[in-house]
Order: structure tokens, then sequence, then C-alpha cells
């Protein structure tokens, strides 16, 4: 089929699909309106379980177990991008050859920035259950972060300074710890991913059971595996070679 | 509905479009960059804090480097 | 004015799939997904705005739960969906990496196993 054969069919099929949805719109409540029933049941179960930050205790206690098939997901996909992203047999790697112009601004913000930003991601991963955050954002931060090495310093900075070993290790620990948790619940509360620490006060830092230590399980595994794929896009972009052509 | 929430919304569909008519997969990891924090200026609009922060690190910073890198190996390549 | 957050949802959605359609290059065509994908958060945050509401997080030092908060199940599910759907591309742009250095292009056109 041709290129323009192609948008054709598109210009007539989509043409169907955006009258459909904009029929099956203009049905909905109108936008801003007052009614919402799910806010209503999570809002009391969430005071009632003593959390917060309503959000994370929808991902990690109300619907625990959707999270963790998404942290399945995650696992997979890292596996799969580390599995196509092995050298081949026809390419070499080697070291890259100079840095790169820098300005002096740029490698100050970055070195400057660096703490900063790792630490903030430490602190949203561990206040999860009272603030905005949690596991997937401050893991996000604390991924990203690291690599303002690679932006403020070298390449060869950033590999001394990130274990790609560690940092996969990190991720099946992460999955594993939160299903470990599941069990860990089921024995002590009597339901999977039920709560193993007692529930403490409303807007505590350490309060509403699981919540913090899953929110931590999650922000290692997000963290490592932004990481790990970080890693495996550079090394192919940066040191593998193929046809043994100088890359800098 | 405000008029802060109407603009964020009518800039996201401009933007949108400026990313997708973007032929160059390198200039477009820079528009896709842009989009992404017009897209946290509309979720924390739409009082969205938690969403916000994960689609500034994940939209602004990963995906488009991420783009950047992949071009990069194929420019090598080729 | 009552709907039209919901038809720059619809709109971004078929915006991304228009994309990926004329598309002339495997990473052009990964990057429109990332855009359509990011049409149904819109949708879904849309669905759950209330005008006038609070974000659905307390604090620390709590402040007394409101009754009237927008809704937080569609937020949980939206910010999940965008960590997880990140990882997801990197895993089409390794394909597209790899389809580069098996065939030499990317271009859709002139890949022959996927003429139809």
């Amino acid at each position: 089929m041709t290129r323009s054969a192609r948008i054709a069919m598109f210009l007539v099929a989509g043409g169907c699909v955006a009258a459909l949805l904009v029929l099956g719109v203009l049905d909905l409540p109108h936008f801003g309106s007052a009614v919402h029933p799910y806010r209503d049941a999570s809002l009391a179960a969430a005071v009632a379980h003593k959390t917060s930050n309503v959000i994370s205790s929808i991902n990690f206690d109300l619907r625990a177990l959707d999270t963790l098939g998404e942290e399945t997901i995650l696992l997979a996909s890292v596996i799969g991008v580390t599995v196509l992203l092995r050298p081949a047999d026809d390419e070499e790697e080697h070291r890259p050859v100079g840095e790169g112009r820098l300005l002096d601004s740029t490698r100050m913000v970055g070195y400057l920035f660096l703490p900063i930003t790792v630490m903030i991601g430490l602190l949203t991963v561990a206040h999860g259950a009272v603030t905005p955050g949690g596991g997937f954002q401050g893991g996000v931060v604390v991924g990203t972060g690291i690599h303002l090495l690679y932006v403020a310093g070298s390449y060869r900075a950033l590999e001394r300074a990130r274990p790609v070993g560690a940092a996969e290790l990190g991720e099946a620990v992460g999955a594993g710890a939160f299903a470990c948790m599941g069990i860990a619940g089921a024995l002590a509360a009597g339901s999977f991913l039920g709560d193993v620490l007692p529930l403490g006060a409303f807007g505590d830092l350490f309060s509403s059971g699981s919540v913090l230590l899953l929110s931590v399980a999650v922000g290692v595994e997000v963290a490592s595996a932004v990481v790990v794929l970080l890693a495996q896009f550079l090394h192919q972009a940066v040191e593998v070679t193929g046809d043994g052509k100088e890359s800098a | 509905m405000s008029a802060f929430i109407a603009i964020a919304l009518t800039l996201v569909a401009v933007a949108a479009v400026v990313v997708v008519m973007t032929d160059d997969p390198a200039r477009q990891a820079v528009s896709l960059s842009v989009y992404g924090v017009l897209l946290a200026v509309l979720f924390m609009a739409l009082t969205a804090p938690d969403v916000a922060l994960s689609q500034i690190g994940v939209g602004t910073a990963i995906v488009p480097l991420m783009v950047m890198l992949a071009i990069r190996k194929m420019r090598d390549r080729s | 004015m009552r709907v039209y957050a919901y038809l720059v949802a619809v709109f971004v959605l078929l915006v991304g799939a228009f994309g990926i359609v004329r598309s002339r290059n495997l990473v052009h065509a990964v990057v429109c997904l990332s855009i359509a994908q990011s049409g149904t958060y819109v949708m879904l945050l849309a669905v759950g705005y209330q005008s006038r509401a609070t974000p659905p997080v307390f604090g620390s030092p709590a402040t007394k739960p409101s009754k009237s908060t927008v809704e937080p199940l569609v937020q949980a599910m939206t910010l999940t969906d965008i960590v997880v759907s990140a990882t997801v591309t990197a895993l089409l742009l390794a394909v597209a990496v790899q389809v580069h250095k098996r065939h030499g292009t990317v271009d859709p056109n002139e890949l022959a196993a996927l003429r139809g």
C-alpha cells in the first residue's frame, strides 16, 4: 500500500472515529461537574487508613495489586531493552575520545544541582504517603538527577559514579520486594499486600501502614530502571560502533 | 472553566500539531520536550500535582534524551 | 466550553494517530505514538476535574480533609501510566535501532518485511 493510499484511508477511517468520539464526549457530564462517585469512596477509605496523600493510598494500598502489574511491565520492558541493545557480533566497543566543548556555567549548574536533585528525589519517595509524590515520581527524579553528571561532566565520570550492575540488581530487588511485601501482608494482616506496619496518625510521616515501604520499593525499582535504560542507550550511542569506524 | 485552563488546553493542542508535523526526529526531540513542559502546566492547572511531577521528569527529560541517543546511534552507523 | 477539554483530548489522540500514518521514519512514528498516549492522559484528567476543588493531597501536618477534591482515581491511573509507557517507548526505540542495524534504513515504506 503506498503512502498516499494509507493517508487517504486514514482520513476516511479517522473521520468516522472522530465522529463517534465526539458524539460520545457530548454525553459526558460537563467539564468541572461535582459528581464523582469514585472520589467519595476512595477519600473515605484513605482517611480510614490514615493516609494524607489519597493518590498514594490508591496506588499502594487500595489498588496495590494493579501497581504490582505495572511494576512487572516496567521490569519486562527494561529486560527487553537490555536484550535488544546488546552489541552485535560485528560491533566493537572502544573508549570515547575527547569530551566536546562544555561551557563552564553548564558544568557548574550540573555539579550544583546533582546533589540537590537526588536529595529531592529521595525526599519525594520517602514522603510518598503525606505529600505529592511517591515511588514513581521520586524514582524518576533520582534516576534523571544522576545523569546530570553526564551533562556536566563526561561519560567516563558517569560510568565511574553509576554502577550498572548495581542498578540491574536494584531493579530486581525492588520488584521482588514489592511481591514479598504482599506475602508478608498476607501473613500479618490476612490479605495480600495488607498492612504490616501500624497505621499511625493522619498526616504523620510514619503513618498509613505499608504505603511507605511499598513506595520505597517502587522508588528503588523505577530509579534503577531509568539508570539501566539510559545506560544501554548511552553505551550504544557513545561506545559501540560497527564497521570499525571511529566515534567521539 | 477558567481562562487559564482554556489557554493551556489550546497551547497543548497547538504543540501536539507542531510535534507531529516536525519531520526531522532530532528536532522532534526538542519540540517533544517543550510539549512535555506545556502538558505539565496543563496538569497543574487541572489540580493534579502528582501527575505533573511525573510528566516533568519523564516527558521533558527521559524520553527526549532516549530519542536523541537512538538517532545518534543510527547516524553513526549510516 | 463544557466539552472543550474532552474535544482537545480527542484531537490530540487523532493528531498522534495521523502522525504515525504519514511518518517516514520509525523514530518519528514512536514520538507520535507518545503524543497519542498523552491525549488519553488529558482525557482522564479532564473527566476527573471539578471546578474550585482542592487537590486530593492533605499534606503533613495534615489539613482537614475536605469533601470536595478532584477525582484521585484517574490521577493515580495517569501517573503510573506516564512512567510505564516511557519504558515501553524505550523498548520501541530499541527495536528501531535494531531495525536500522539489520536493514540499514528506518523508512517504513522501504522495509520489505512491513510491506502489506
